[in-house]
């Protein structure tokens, strides 16, 4: 397991470097010279030049790169251009909304998708089947941003019922400021998990140990949900974790719908006000958690599955 | 908003329609064929496309505003009367700038795909047939590529590019280039095993020409079925910047962005809202019951 271990935090380097890079080249893309569109239109040249310097753009490439990274090393991310706080500070402060957002939403997706996958597996081809099916093709052809605003027309707006969305004041314990922007996010995963469950437990369904199980005259609960549903539930979790990551991206969608104060916000408003450090330090936070919630899986799933260590 | 569609996502919905009766003599092509032809899904997906490419062409053609003119006495004007969904917040007919706009996003979508393809696929079919340290290499970048969750790559590359048709395209192609290459390398690490590439090894046969005329064509079926998912996720992806504000850039009509600036007015004016998002939630749907008839068309034993 140790090998293992060591295996897949050595083969996220390489990535982790690739990132940065990305991330690097992204202020050198700009068009023109980069510190004066950083600057904006207005800026004097005093400015430009103060910009200039603190991307250290006055250097040659390899320098300016070299910089880069040993200043990530040391946890530094810059300053941002348009608050004068620190990108780390910026981003910390927002985080805790996405934070919350993303793991609410992926527990909703998961526990609906998991039930409508388990009715779908044990039910197949029957007409409730073929709707969980095509409701899941309709989560994902659905874009966030406009379901998002269709359940504020419908819930907030036609119906009165909930919250527009976005934080209730501080010290407030109104939680129906959530369930908008929650549900938005979770529902294009509940499709990908009730799908994902339904094929691998019709898989699971079919092997011989169940067929055991239910011979030796087990009732059908316990060989649903003890036999099969455990065994199912590996390549689920992938599944999760992955769209962990997807709703983190998708957070900067939704977040915009509901001006909810997170970094997928953050990301939006710096990009439209030229705050390149924010803007770098956001991609790169958002990418590193996602490589972190993808190794976690897999170490995690080798732990539960030794056939993967040895393979 | 999500990571790009994989060939299984929307496998056994409604798959209902195979036929494989009657398909005895035919090629397996013809038996292909036949089987998307009477696949359900799938000719809802191609007939919807078709609505919007026969909306796209005809309706400018018939609705004699000017898409692009403002008239504010006109403004907010409701689903009824000269203007089959009404006028937007500057007086222009809706449903004539909604079929405009079809043009802009089917365009980004099958350009973005192109780039996707013309870099992903030579790329695959190197990285599973030669192996070794260019496998390696190109595995590497894949995984970076993939290290962006959802929409956030494509937005990142906008950011340093600039709004604009062509950064999208190039921002998003981008992003669907991944999915291509560890697609086509998967086919090419089985394909290469077979007799007749062993068999052209053997005749001496120049690698590059292996890879092009039998490993490339014979990985075409998964492609096709992913180029197809990835035409949808193109347009979310496409449509979700524009609805940022960072896709193509106004008075051009883009589905997205006709979403984004109708935010504005959510309490006064509820179906500016709600068309530009259907139009844009009924053409990925239809690319991915495109893609699903495909996949069990072309490989039904992936059902």
């Amino acid at each position: 397991m140790l090998t293992y271990v060591a295996g897949r935090l050595l083969l996220a380097v390489p990535t982790l470097l690739g990132v940065a890079t990305i991330v690097f080249m992204l202020v050198r893309l700009l068009p023109g010279d980069p510190a004066a569109v950083m600057a904006g239109p207005q800026a004097t040249d005093a400015d430009i030049e103060v910009l200039r310097h603190q991307f250290n753009l006055d250097q040659p490439p390899l320098q300016q790169y070299g910089g880069f990274l040993l200043r990530l090393l040391e946890g530094n991310l810059g300053i941002s251009t348009r608050s004068g706080h620190t990108v780390a500070e910026e981003i910390l402060t927002r985080a805790p909304y996405t934070i919350q957002l993303a793991v609410l939403a992926t527990l909703l997706a998961t526990v609906i998708g998991v039930t409508l996958g388990i009715l779908a597996a044990t039910r197949p081809n029957t007409k409730l089947d073929v709707a969980i099916s095509a409701t899941s093709v309709f989560g994902i052809s659905m874009p966030v941003y406009w379901l998002g605003l269709m359940l504020i027309v419908i819930f907030s707006i036609k119906l009165h019922e909930l919250h527009l969305g976005g934080l209730p004041a501080a010290g407030a314990s109104d939680w129906s400021g959530f369930v908008l922007p929650t549900t938005t996010l979770a529902l294009f995963s509940i499709g990908l998990v009730a799908r994902m469950t339904r094929g691998s437990m019709l898989e699971v369904l079919g092997l011989d140990y169940v067929r055991t199980a239910r011979a030796k005259g087990a009732n059908r609960r316990t060989v649903l949900l003890k036999h099969a549903l455990r065994n199912a539930m590996l390549p689920v979790v992938t599944a999760v974790s992955l769209q962990f990551g997807a709703l983190l991206g998708g957070a900067v969608l939704t977040e915009t719908v509901f001006s909810w104060p997170g970094i997928g916000r953050l990301l939006v408003d710096s990009i439209f006000s030229r705050d390149y450090p924010v803007v770098q330090g956001v991609v790169l936070v958002l990418s590193v958690t996602f490589i972190a919630v993808n190794l976690l899986t897999d170490l995690l799933y080798a732990y539960i599955d030794p056939r993967i260590r040895y393979d | 908003m999500t990571t790009p569609p994989s060939a299984d996502i929307t496998a056994g919905l409604a798959g209902t329609g195979s036929v494989d009766a009657g398909a005895a003599g035919l090629t397996s092509s013809g038996r292909a064929w036949q089987r998307l032809r009477g696949h359900r899904s799938a000719r809802f997906g191609v007939a919807v496309l078709l609505l919007y490419v026969i909306a796209t062409i005809v309706l400018p053609l018939v609705i004699h505003y000017d898409p692009n003119r403002n008239n504010l006495s006109q403004a907010f004007l409701p689903p009824e009367g000269g203007h089959l969904l009404g006028t937007d917040e500057l007086g222009r007919d809706e449903l004539l700038r909604l079929a405009l706009a079809a043009r802009f996003t089917l365009f980004v979508g099958v350009a973005a795909v192109a780039i996707g393809l013309a870099v992903g696929l030579p790329l695959g079919a190197a990285s599973g047939y030669f192996g070794g340290w260019i496998d390696l290499l190109i595995q590497r970048l894949t995984d970076i590529l993939l290290a962006f969750p959802g929409i956030l790559l494509a937005l990142a590359l906008v950011a340093a590019l600039g709004p604009g048709l062509k950064n999208v395209i190039i921002s998003v192609g981008i992003t669907s280039i991944p999915g291509f290459i560890r697609l086509t390398r998967a086919s090419a690490l089985s394909i290469r095993e077979l007799p007749y590439v062993e068999a052209g090894r053997a005749l001496g046969v120049a690698s590059w020409k292996i890879v092009l005329r039998h490993i490339i064509p014979n990985s075409l079926a998964p492609v096709i079925v992913q180029a197809t998912l990835q035409l949808g996720f193109a347009i979310l992806v496409a449509a979700g910047l524009g609805f940022l504000g960072l896709g193509v850039q106004p008075p051009t009509p883009e589905w997205g962005s006709m979403l984004g600036l109708s935010r504005n007015y959510i309490f006064s004016d509820q179906a500016l809202v709600t068309f530009p998002g259907l139009a844009i939630f009924g053409a990925v749907l239809a690319f991915n019951l495109l893609g699903d008839g495909l996949r069990d068309a072309l490989d039904p034993r992936m059902k």
